[in-house]
């Protein structure tokens, strides 16, 4: 089964524990402006909204790196490989939603990886903003709200339907 | 480890900026953030210097914990003298401001002097700059917040602020960061304002590490374990706020109300979190559209609020449809109760304009509650208003007097003195609310006897947050007693003061001890930093951090007699509820307190206590 994190903004609080985590595992220490994934605070329209990389089938960021420094494993994930990047940031152009980012002091870019099978932001949200589920199934609580709030035609009509 | 191990001292006065190290050997005995800054501030500043002067001196410190993902590990204070006051004052703020100034790699930066011109200082990681403030003077908190990311185009900028409040130097101005958090008491926005300190912005790109991240990492999730089980900080919180309250306490014959004439509101449901998640009759939609976490924080209990539209206040002013902090209980309680006011929409809207203009609105509304009692007893009248009508319930009349109190304008420049002074010169200072020139907050003594105690003995003036007994009396956290009883309150009183200034010196929030007790923050401490951070170790911390309050306040004049309460508190027996018939009993507890602290009956520290305390 793939997995991806699904991201409902509704939840979100903008506490950023999610950032504190995703630095935590890829740089040891809790440093928010070097995590994977950010968290935007527009509170003037009462909205909080993480965002990070989608893992994308088909991944502007590999396409355009001239060194194939960025792979695909096992499950989708788009990875960086720093042996062999060097540094020259076109990814970060090509990516279209911003979320391959330079790191100054490795002379690196930096992405998500999905911290190799168990991302460390989805454990750390306090809130379920942030979840890792199954890819084909991310539509799933959504459907499922709109069909609870769905009265029409509900009525039972069948053959068995009691009169 | 938990520490960067470096200060920042700017001397405003010379336009110089200062590097120096942590004292570590203080930060062993006075943990942080409150403790820690208090010392500094206690070795440096004269206790009888003028808190409005140059000698005067402003420290924003973090904890420890600050900077880390300790649940509400995000908090920074101000500490300085304060100027409502005479005595210390801490003010302690959230939202994301504290973290940044640790991660631009600083645990505090120590303001002196004064600048001769408006200026603001800039933190960019190491990169600081003291900044002409020319073309940010005379606007809001709002304004600067905006014009300062946008004149360094950056948008990650924290930016902690005076308004104009701060600016005219109102004695109950704030300091605002993060557009709507405040490190909200006794005047420190004054004292910015007097060093012509605009507003300090941070970005910082560094991190922070702890002393053993394995062991912190399960401490700090164990903590968050218990914070989301527990129903105060996991469902009551998130959901209404600290509002959660307001029909708690009104029940419990605890709501001072009309400047103390009552204990209980009759109008408290339609201010309270209930009605601030009904859909209104106007637009149908609820005054609280969601709940915001600062920094770090697993509870959320931040309220995010739209005005409606068509309310009086706002419906030729667009730029207040915005969402932004909404109503916390004190202030709902202050700018409500205290006045007798019931418009929900309005207090949303005056609560805006403290946020706006950086004025307390504990103080603001208490002080507009006094000054409503002058007028219906004759001894103001619209002359002296300036032609407001004055009268307990007037959403009209508090709305005019915030739009002119941190302009310092009209007989808003007589509402910024504070209800002390403003009764005095009336010649009725009896009306004021006020424990050492400081507005007591949202909890009526007389039927919550424990809060009369720490209201008079609070080292910053009348204040909730040095002692919240309340607690125990009211929530039964972290064991039930009974609120009309002063038996036992002494102990309480000094386990609670003790507590919270151990807390307040970590890094965290105050709120997390609905849930946590030192059992649960110890461990998170210990991990962090070095020192063996044990429960015993916290509450001696805590201990010595308000002996050495305490004595700043005693050399600066205050003696056991402003370890009072106000006379209708002690004489006025409550009309109402479950607390009908009695007074405050400040008399049957404050002489065991002494006891209990080891202070004669003088309120003075002896020397034993000092010896054992180490101060």
């Amino acid at each position: 089964m793939l997995k991806a994190l699904q991201i409902d903004p509704g939840k979100c609080t903008g506490c950023k524990q999610c950032e504190m985590a995703c630095s935590y595992v890829n740089e040891g220490e809790f440093n928010v402006s070097k995590s994977r994934i950010r968290v935007f605070d527009f509170h003037e329209d009462a909205r909080f909204v993480p965002y990070t990389c989608t893992q994308c089938d088909e991944a502007w960021c590999q396409q355009a790196c001239p060194v194939n420094a960025i792979t695909t494993n096992e499950m989708g994930v788009k990875v960086v490989h720093d042996n062999l990047c060097v540094g020259c940031k076109v990814c970060t152009i090509a990516c279209p939603f911003g979320t391959v980012n330079y790191n100054a002091s490795t002379g690196k870019v930096i992405k998500c990886d999905l911290c190799g099978g168990d991302p460390a932001c989805a454990s750390a949200c306090p809130t379920d903003a942030i979840t890792f589920r199954d890819a084909e199934q991310s539509g799933f609580d959504k459907m499922k709200e709109w069909a609870t709030k769905t009265t029409a035609g509900t009525e039972p009509t069948g053959p068995n339907a009691p009169a | 480890m938990g520490w960067t191990g470096k200060i920042l001292r700017i001397d405003l006065t010379n336009g110089t900026v200062n590097t120096e190290a942590l004292n570590m050997e203080w930060a062993d005995k006075y943990l942080g953030q409150r403790g820690l800054a208090s010392k500094y501030l206690v070795e440096e500043v004269d206790p009888k210097a003028d808190p409005l002067g140059p000698e005067n001196k402003l420290i924003m410190a973090t904890g420890p914990l600050t900077g880390t993902c300790a649940s509400t590990g995000g908090r920074y204070s101000v500490i300085t003298k304060g100027p409502l006051t005479g005595a210390i004052a801490c003010s302690n703020s959230g939202g994301y401001f504290g973290a940044e100034l640790k991660f631009a790699g600083w645990d505090m930066v120590i303001f002196e002097g004064q600048s001769p011109k408006p200026v603001y200082v800039t933190i960019f990681d190491d990169d600081v700059q003291i900044r002409d403030a020319g073309g940010l003077w005379g606007k809001s908190v709002w304004e600067a917040d905006k014009k300062i990311k946008s004149d360094h185009q950056d948008q990650m900028i924290h930016v902690a602020a005076i308004g104009v409040a701060g600016e005219n130097e109102v004695l109950y101005s704030c300091i605002v960061n993060d557009l709507h958090r405040a490190a909200g008491r006794s005047g420190v926005g004054a004292v910015m304002g007097n060093k012509n300190l605009k507003a300090v912005a941070v970005r910082g790109t560094g991190g922070v590490k702890v002393k053993d991240f394995k062991t912190f990492m399960d401490a700090t999730n164990a903590g968050k374990k218990v914070l989301k089980d527990n129903a105060v900080t996991g469902q009551g919180l998130p959901a209404f706020g600290t509002q959660v309250l307001m029909n708690v306490i009104n029940e419990a014959g605890a709501m001072p109300t009309r400047n103390g004439k009552d204990v209980q509101f009759e109008s408290a449901n339609d201010i309270s979190a209930e009605a601030m998640a009904e859909p209104r009759r106007s637009d149908g939609k609820p005054n609280l559209l969601t709940n915001q976490a600062c920094f770090g924080c697993t509870i959320a209990c931040g309220r995010i609020s739209k005005i409606d539209e068509t309310h009086y206040t706002v419906q030729n002013k667009p730029e207040y449809w915005h969402a932004s902090g909404g109503l916390e209980y004190e202030a709902a309680w202050a700018l409500g109760s205290a006045t007798g006011i019931k418009d929900l929409e309005g207090l949303t809207y005056v609560n805006f304009i403290c946020n706006e203009q950086g004025l307390d609105p504990i103080t603001f509304g208490a002080t507009v509650g006094a000054a409503m009692e002058l007028y219906e007893t004759g001894v103001i009248d619209d002359k002296i208003t300036g032609g407001i009508e004055l009268k307990f319930g007037s959403s009209e009349a508090l709305v005019k007097c915030v739009e002119l109190t941190g302009k310092a304008e009209g007989f808003g420049k007589e509402l910024g003195l504070g209800s002390k002074r403003l009764t005095e010169k009336y010649g009725k200072p009896e009306l004021s609310m006020t424990v050492k020139g400081q507005e007591f907050p949202a909890y009526d003594p007389r039927g919550i006897q424990g809060m009369g105690l720490t209201y008079a003995t609070s080292n910053r003036g009348a204040c909730h947050l040095r002692g919240y007994t309340v607690a125990s009396e009211i929530l039964g956290i972290p064991e039930k007693t009974d609120p009309l009883e002063t038996d036992g309150k002494p102990g309480l009183v000094k386990a609670f003061q003790d507590a919270t200034a151990a807390v307040d010196s970590s890094g965290l929030c105050v709120f997390t001890t609905f849930a946590w007790t030192l059992e649960d923050i110890a461990p998170q401490v210990d991990a962090a930093v070095e020192g063996n951070w044990t429960v015993d170790k916290m509450l001696e911390v805590g201990e010595r951090i308000w002996n050495m309050e305490r004595i700043f306040n005693n050399k600066a004049g205050f003696t056991a007699a402003d370890d009072n309460l106000p006379e209708r508190l002690l004489k006025d027996a409550a009309k109402t509820g479950p607390a009908k018939g009695l007074v405050a009993g400040l008399d049957k507890m404050l002489p065991e307190y002494y006891d209990l602290r080891g202070w004669t009956q003088e309120g003075v520290p002896t020397n034993e206590t000092l010896e054992r305390l180490a101060v």
